[in-house]
């Protein structure tokens, strides 16, 4: 019995972490041999951090980095403003309201990425709107910001609506009473709202491909537009997957630090 | 005084609701007017017409929704089994493994989907020569995490106590995974599969890189009509997407809180 117990104890395990490593792989062995020099993945000629000199002298490169993370911060941050006022906003509304705005709201959620894509394409045309900036930042807000109501709204819930009304009573202003109270108690979910922001932005291409300025690359148009061309991935993007990946890393540290605390203080 | 300080915080809605409208709904509806107007502006049914009797646009229909179905059940069969384990104390895998099978989405969509296909040329598995099998090797290993994270959530949050109460009724393994686990795990298994069937028939980039272009799926000839400008074709394809999502939607209705936002 024991010895049965423990051999399905090795298989789950066994199951779990074949599987992790098979997930990884593609993304492993880009690292491993991003400090090769060596024009394809599989020839080892000697290890050297070459790749990394080569990627961090690379304009275009430096400047779709770069790109990336411009339109993931100020998509994060528009996102971020007025998803929470609106998380806010609709909470305090009555029930009809609060069911068409949460319906409306869902619709980039359930939406396949390419009709959303498309449509505002469609409306940038329609208007006579030339794709700059702006059609792009709009592009990335519409896919974000109903994952910043999403992640405010379990906060508002949870919050004790009585030490609003006990701020007003004591003769604070609603303003002050938002700033004061409803802020800091609904501030977790504001945070996790746009930590998903950014990553959802960060790995958009969908959107981006469809509402930008066709000069303006983010590393995901970037990396697309070589891989079409070229067939197999250029050396110095082997060294980019490994930035990524430790940026991502930290990241999910960061934030796993910071739900941890969450928890913590929801125990006292 | 009350009843300002209330109408006061509804208020703060506005610029949401206004952008709402401006870039979710009129959008939308442009789809639909487009989808029957002609470059006009003339009301017609030839964009509709035009699109299906093409056998290949039927075609590409066809394989869209065999792949969505097929990769949504590939998904789930690899998938189910890990979140299971992940969420059995007794194994002891803790939030940390749950988490290296989320990270990842955490990796630049195009650049893991390039790598993917890179690692499988390397092997011998030539994306040109075997199309269907690539992409659907690049489609398993973009949505397995989306499948595993609802299921993981739903299983951590089930009543062990049932498992246990079929057990002692003298169920053995099989029936109580298919009566007790199965149906109290159907809401986790409806909304992994809403987030997997719908991007699987709508990802053009994953069909282009594994399949080196040689699959062409509803996502592709949205992309190829927005190439060409063609915007009242692409309207009516996203159109016929609209239609498919209002009926997954209707069948996901816990689907919001099972979403992405559950890691943490």
């Amino acid at each position: 019995m024991n010895t049965k117990n423990s051999f399905s104890r090795f298989l789950s395990k066994f199951y779990v972490y074949i599987l992790l490593l098979l997930l990884y792989a593609p993304i492993l062995v880009l690292i491993i041999f991003s400090f090769t020099p060596s024009r394809l993945i599989g020839n080892w000629s000697g290890f050297s951090l070459s790749l990394y000199g080569a990627l961090f002298k690379d304009k275009e490169i430096m400047q779709a980095f770069a790109n990336t993370f411009l339109v993931a911060v100020s998509s994060a941050v528009v996102s971020t403003v007025i998803g929470t006022f609106g998380a806010i906003g609709i909470f305090y509304s009555k029930k009809r309201t609060k069911a068409i705005m949460d319906a409306v709201g869902n619709i980039p959620v359930m939406n396949a990425e390419i009709v959303t894509a498309l449509s505002l394409t469609i409306l940038f045309v329609f208007a006579g709107i030339k794709f700059n900036f702006l059609t792009l930042l709009i592009g990335h807000v519409v896919l974000t910001i109903p994952f910043v109501v999403l992640s405010v709204r379990p906060k508002l819930m949870q919050m004790d609506p009585n030490i609003y009304e006990a701020a007003l009573d004591l003769g604070a202003t609603p303003s002050k009473a938002l700033r004061k109270i409803v802020i800091p108690e609904i501030m977790p979910g504001v945070f996790s709202g746009f930590i998903l922001s950014i990553t959802l932005s960060l790995d958009d291409y969908i959107i981006t491909a469809f509402t930008r300025n066709t000069a303006f690359q983010t590393l995901s148009t970037y990396v697309y537009g070589v891989t079409s061309k070229k067939g197999s991935l250029p050396p110095s993007l082997r060294a980019l997957t490994t930035v990524i990946t430790l940026i991502a890393l930290i990241i999910l540290i960061i934030v796993n630090i910071n739900s941890s605390d969450k928890k913590e203080e929801n125990k006292r | 005084m009350r009843k300002s300080s209330i109408f006061s915080r509804k208020v703060l809605a506005v610029p949401y609701a206004v952008f709402l409208l401006l870039f979710v709904v009129v959008p939308l509806v442009l789809i639909i007017v487009y989808a029957f107007t002609d470059s006009d502006g003339g009301f017609t049914i030839n964009n509709f017409t035009s699109f299906f009797s093409e056998a290949h646009n039927i075609n590409t229909l066809l394989i869209s929704v065999l792949i969505g179905f097929l990769n949504t059940f590939i998904c789930l069969l690899i998938g189910y089994p890990v979140a299971m384990l992940l969420a059995k104390k007794e194994l002891g895998f803790g939030k940390a493994t749950v988490l290296l099978f989320v990270m990842p989405m955490w990796i630049n969509f195009v650049l893991r989907t390039a790598a993917t296909r890179d690692l499988l040329f390397n092997i011998g598995l030539n994306g040109g020569e075997h199309p269907y099998i690539a992409t659907m090797i690049g489609m398993v290993y973009n949505y397995l995490p989306f499948v595993i994270l609802p299921l993981y959530t739903t299983m951590t949050k089930l009543d062990k106590s049932l498992l246990e109460a079929s057990y002692d009724l003298g169920a053995n393994k099989v029936q109580t995974f298919v009566r007790t686990l199965l149906p109290m795990t159907m809401p986790g298994i409806i909304s992994a599969s809403t987030m997997v069937f719908m991007p699987t028939m709508s990802s053009f980039v994953i069909s282009d890189v594994m399949g080196e272009r040689k699959i062409s799926l509803i996502g592709n000839s949205i992309q190829l009509y927005f190439d060409q400008g063609l915007w009242h074709m692409g309207s009516l394809v996203a159109l016929i997407m609209l239609v498919l999502m209002s009926v997954t939607a209707f069948f996901d209705d816990s689907g919001e809180e099972n979403a992405r936002g559950g890691l943490w």
